[in-house]
């Protein structure tokens, strides 16, 4: 059935994704791919994975941008663009346009937690949803002919034959600088609501009327390149003792 | 976007197609010429053909039929359920004209009606993507629903030229309809050349509190599906020109054949006049779709 859950979910479970912490690693895209190729439904193929024109479906991206401020420098030591690393899957959103739009009912929105799926074996490969979704989320299994998607783990997240450690996202877990976290977004209390509370975490084109589930925090402020960084400059001014004698000591050979 | 020749062949292919279907309900032919009957078997091979090319496209045609089940929420669905749906009163009135040369008005009716709800289902599936920005309004259906009406009428007019019947109803409604089509159009593509955009790469990162935001690395090397299917740009460089050549060879060309044909009454001169302004109309239509597709920006570019 693809309407929409009628009633708020009990539980929204989803991502917080920390900007400011990202570097950019892309290990979460590897262990991503590396979970989903082999879980839940096909596995995500690649398209000429040994030539020149390699190309392949995943679940996660990271793209990089560079923000540059009202005024300032793009290049050079003292620019004031910074580098923004920024990691993209589903953000399993309350109004999903990629649920309603699908003719077949393969694409749903779990009602007792928000995860968003594809049923595969309803799924006809039409890619409407992939146009419905302004996020880029969802990328057609060339191989397979069905739409693959973030599952957020979810034959992770209640899977009881794991660790309790590793009952979170794959990306989650192999994030080595803790840049994503997992949780339930619809309970105040939790640890990824009080961060997002805390850190004024933030949609992604709210504009667009989805209400996705999955929020980001923002980079802090960061103080200008001039004032944290020391002037390197070759004089000796300030030099004390045994130092000051040989730079006179050197001075007059 | 990028614009596959399935679905282009498809909705040019289909709206032709109940567009004629919809004047043949309307009785605007003579049901005892051959040349009549002849239009409602080409109209359903239209459709028909349409909707074939339009599973083409599909990564698993064979599951086809699930995309009848969710009418509530999806205007796909819709279109499907509407598409079978037509065929029933498309067919008997095919079956009137064809076997006992009779016009039923009830059966005519009712199928033209359903022909263009049929029609408009398939432009609300462009309207309906708010992340295609400038598919997202109600002038995207009726242009649809104009393109279909005029090709039905242009092609009215060469079945009534064929018939040797008067061609001053369908070519005349068929000027005016035209002209209202391309009217349409012509606002519609001022509205999409225009528009501001309703996301940016600032919204789309939320970065816009730090500065302006730019690309720096894609995610990936070579292209994907995303921007394979979302990134087409090939025709932003020329669509000022192709969309002038579609309003003169699917507006102004048929237009002056259409009152060629009627100035002309029956006879050889009609029949090639109407019989050439449906070819041309068909090739400014083929050119309107495909700008419809190639000129469409996905608010999902903003990351790339």
């Amino acid at each position: 059935m693809t309407s929409l859950p009628s009633l708020p979910t009990p539980k929204k479970l989803g991502l917080v994704i920390d900007l400011d912490v990202c570097v950019g690693c892309h290990a979460c895209v590897i262990s991503c791919k590396e979970w989903n190729t082999g879980g839940y439904g096909a596995a995500l193929s690649d398209q000429k994975p040994y030539g020149a024109d390699v190309s392949g479906t995943f679940l996660n991206r990271i793209h990089t941008f560079e923000v540059v401020p009202e005024g300032g420098q793009v290049i050079g030591e003292a620019g004031e663009a910074r580098i923004v690393h920024f990691p993209k899957s589903c953000l399993h959103c309350e109004d999903a346009p990629c649920v309603t739009v699908c003719p077949t009912g393969a694409s749903y929105k779990r009602a007792e937690d928000g995860i968003v799926l594809v049923d595969e074996s309803k799924c006809i490969g039409c890619g409407l949803c992939a146009w419905s979704c302004a996020y880029g989320a969802r990328e057609m299994d060339l191989a397979a002919g069905v739409m693959k998607k973030c599952t957020l783990c979810v034959d992770r997240v209640y899977n009881e034959t794991l660790k309790e450690v590793d009952r979170i996202p794959s990306c989650v877990r192999t994030c080595p600088v803790n840049a994503r976290h997992f949780g339930d977004l619809g309970d105040p209390t939790s640890d990824v609501s009080r961060m997002v509370a805390e850190r004024g975490g933030f949609d992604l084109m709210p504009e667009q009327g989805t209400r996705p589930t999955n929020k980001y925090l923002p980079p802090r402020p960061r103080k200008p390149l001039a004032a944290s960084a020391a002037v390197l400059a070759e004089n000796t001014d300030g030099a004390k003792g045994f130092f000051a004698w040989l730079d006179g000591m050197l001075d007059r050979i | 976007m990028h614009p596959a020749p399935s679905i282009i062949i498809f909705t040019t292919l289909s709206g032709l197609g109940y567009g004629l279907a919809a004047m043949l309900g309307l009785g605007l032919l003579d049901p005892s010429a051959v040349a009549t009957k002849t239009a409602h078997v080409l109209a359903l091979a239209m459709i028909s053909g349409g909707l074939l090319a339009s599973t083409l496209h599909l990564g698993n045609p064979q599951r086809a039929w699930r995309a009848l089940s969710q009418w509530r929420s999806s205007w796909l669905s819709r279109e499907g359920v509407m598409a079978l749906a037509t065929f029933v009163p498309l067919a008997l009135s095919a079956w009137f004209a064809v076997i006992d040369g009779r016009y039923v008005p009830a059966v005519g009716v009712v199928g033209a009606m359903m022909c263009a709800v049929t029609v408009y289902c398939t432009g609300m599936i462009y309207a309906s993507l708010r992340s295609i920005q400038g598919w997202n309004t109600q002038a995207t259906p009726l242009c649809y629903l104009l393109f279909a009406a005029a090709g039905g009428l242009v092609l009215a007019t060469a079945f009534a030229a064929i018939a040797g019947s008067s061609t001053v109803v369908p070519a005349t409604l068929g000027i005016v309809v035209v002209i209202a089509a391309w009217c349409a159009k012509h606002v519609w593509w001022i509205r999409l050349r225009t528009l501001s955009p309703l996301s940016t790469p600032e919204t789309a990162t939320g970065l816009s509190g730090i500065g302006r935001v730019r690309l720096f690395e894609r995610p990936h090397i070579n292209d994907n599906y995303l921007t394979r299917e979302m990134g087409f740009k090939v025709a932003r460089k020329h669509a000022l020109k192709l969309s002038k050549l579609a309003m003169i060879s699917g507006g102004a060309v048929p237009i002056l054949l259409l009152v060629v044909a009627m100035l002309s009454g029956a006879g050889a001169v009609a029949v090639t006049a109407s019989v050439l302004a449906v070819a041309f109309y068909a090739l400014g239509v083929v050119t309107e779709r495909w700008l419809f597709f190639a000129e469409a920006k996905h608010a999902v570019m903003n990351y790339y």
